[in-house]
């Protein structure tokens, strides 16, 4: 299979010195589910910026996409970000907007787009007229109506509650299983990366490096039963000891 | 619905009743001050005496008030045009803010009354003198707010902008100006009292008569005639129409931004 995303011994250092990382490795097959897990400020948000070109490593290389068309990319921000002055409509419009499709085909896509994600109902609400979840689920629509080659997400539902959490979990797998986007998940939850992803890439304390890389071997359709499942305890344990001994390895 | 400090809501109507109640009493008082006393007119005229003077010249005062109000419209027009494409530049150059922003600050705190009389030395045309002073106070707080709401775009949403590779006028539109729209609004409230008290201001210290000529120039004559209820009346005429501005611009703020703007919303 082609690697739809490579890097390779990419450092970043930002002003006044912050070595954020140090020669990070990492290769990700199209249509993947990666999850990116590591302690808070170890630089996983770099990662993804780096990928979505928003920031410019200093050593080593970034390679997204794969043949001679640049990839389609959509970021998904820890907050919803959404525009508070304009309602889940014109907000899931907007990628469509800035790119020029026609207001014709836009209406269908952000139709289907809304209806996958279970907002069909609220297409003219504002943003303050939703719960947090709902919200969240507006930014994914967001980043899907361009039917993305590489979803990039940012740590989307830490701020969510539990349940909330779940649900989004279990969405976000059946819009992945119908879609097959490479994904790139970042997460410091050991449990909600071992649930979702085929593969744990666990990374360092700052600067972060990759320690680990766990593959996980779980059934092919994953539903609540994974998370009681023996297996899903065991391989939280492995990814939750490469966390610790990640961090014990950079600590002074 | 608003709370008060100890948790309980104030009903609507009291939010209303209460003002009016102290206007009314306030106005009894007084009335009844002047007649218990007997304070000749020249020194406190009545209230019963200011409204009859207002509808005596009620015509030379409309006159004066349409005047007014021209003044005050205009340099606030040019004001919040001046301002916003001003702040507009500053967001494009930087070179240019650092530039030119020290003088909008000394324009700002130097006192119109000051600069008045300057002003209309050099101007030939006392209407185009009064609106550059009723510009002069309107015009920073409206071009501050904006070079501030302009930079008030959530960082996030800049990169979404990015990230889709959005023009930069693409940018102004969708994401800079609606997020610069609250502070400009803000403003804007702040502009309209200021552009009254500006061309107010400037026309006593023009000390202008004749025809063409507002609220302000209908005091000093009063003045020098010792006819205190026509001052009452005119003054009475500028507190309203500074009241009515207020509300303007309040009412405009909640329809351009009520439905989903933290400030005006009621939830």
């Amino acid at each position: 299979m082609s690697s739809a995303i490579r890097l390779n011994g990419v450092s970043r250092r930002f002003a006044r010195g912050v070595q954020a990382l140090d020669g990070v490795d990492l290769e990700i097959g199209a249509g993947d589910f990666v999850a990116l897990l590591g302690p808070s400020g170890c630089g996983k948000t770099t990662v993804l910026r780096l990928l979505a070109g928003l920031d410019a490593a200093d050593a080593g290389t970034v390679v997204v996409g794969y043949g001679n068309k640049p990839p389609v990319l959509s970021y998904v921000f820890q907050d919803a970000t959404l525009m508070p002055w304009a309602s889940v409509f014109d907000n899931v419009w907007l990628p469509l907007r800035i790119t020029g499709v026609s207001p014709a085909a836009a209406r269908e896509r952000i139709a289907r787009v809304l209806q996958a994600v279970g907002l069909a109902d609220f297409v003219q609400a504002l943003p303050h007229e939703l719960s947090g979840g709902m919200r969240m689920r507006v930014s994914i629509a967001r980043a899907l109506v361009t039917q993305p080659d590489v979803l990039l997400l940012d740590e989307p539902f830490a701020a969510l509650d539990e349940i909330t959490r779940q649900r989004l979990n279990g969405d976000l797998l059946d819009l992945w299983g119908r879609n097959r986007f490479t994904c790139v998940f970042v997460t410091h939850s050991v449990f909600e990366a071992v649930f979702l992803a085929q593969r744990v890439a666990v990374m360092s304390a700052r600067p972060g490096r990759i320690v680990a890389d766990l593959a996980i071997d779980a059934p092919a359709r994953r539903t609540a039963a994974w998370r009681i499942e023996p297996r899903y305890l065991e391989l939280c344990r492995a990814a939750s000891a490469a966390l610790e001994s990640g961090f014990a390895e950079r600590a002074p | 619905m608003s709370a008060n400090a100890h948790g309980e809501a104030t009903p609507r109507w009291l939010r209303w009743a209460l003002p009016a109640a102290v206007f009314i009493g306030t106005l009894l008082a007084w009335e009844l001050l002047v007649r218990a006393r007997d304070i000749p007119h020249y020194i406190l005229p009545a209230p019963s005496l200011i409204c009859s003077t207002l509808a005596a010249n009620f015509g030379s005062l409309a006159q004066a008030w349409w005047v007014t109000i021209k003044i005050t419209f205009g340099a606030l027009l040019l004001a919040a045009a001046g301002g916003v494409l001003l702040a507009g530049v500053f967001s494009l150059s930087r070179t240019f803010e650092l530039a030119l922003v020290p003088y909008a600050v000394v324009l700002q705190v130097t006192p119109i009354v000051a600069i008045a009389p300057l002003i209309l030395i050099y101007v030939d045309s006392t209407t185009a003198a009064l609106l550059i002073c009723a510009w002069i106070v309107a015009f920073f707080p409206i071009l501050s707010n904006t070079v501030i709401g302009l930079r008030a775009a959530d960082p996030n949403l800049r990169d979404l902008f990015r990230l889709y590779r959005a023009t930069p006028w693409q940018r102004l539109r969708w994401l800079l100006l609606p997020s610069a729209l609250p502070y400009f609004v803000a403003g804007l409230k702040i502009s309209g009292g200021l552009a009254l008290i500006g061309a107010v201001v400037a026309e006593f210290a023009a000390g202008a008569a004749g025809r063409e000529t507002g609220l302000a120039s209908r005091i000093l004559e009063a003045s020098f005639r010792t006819d205190m209820p026509r001052m009452y009346a005119a003054l009475v005429l500028v507190a309203a129409t500074g009241v009515a501005i207020y509300l303007l611009f309040n009412l405009l703020s909640w329809a351009l931004l009520g439905r989903w703007h933290a400030t005006e919303r009621s939830d």
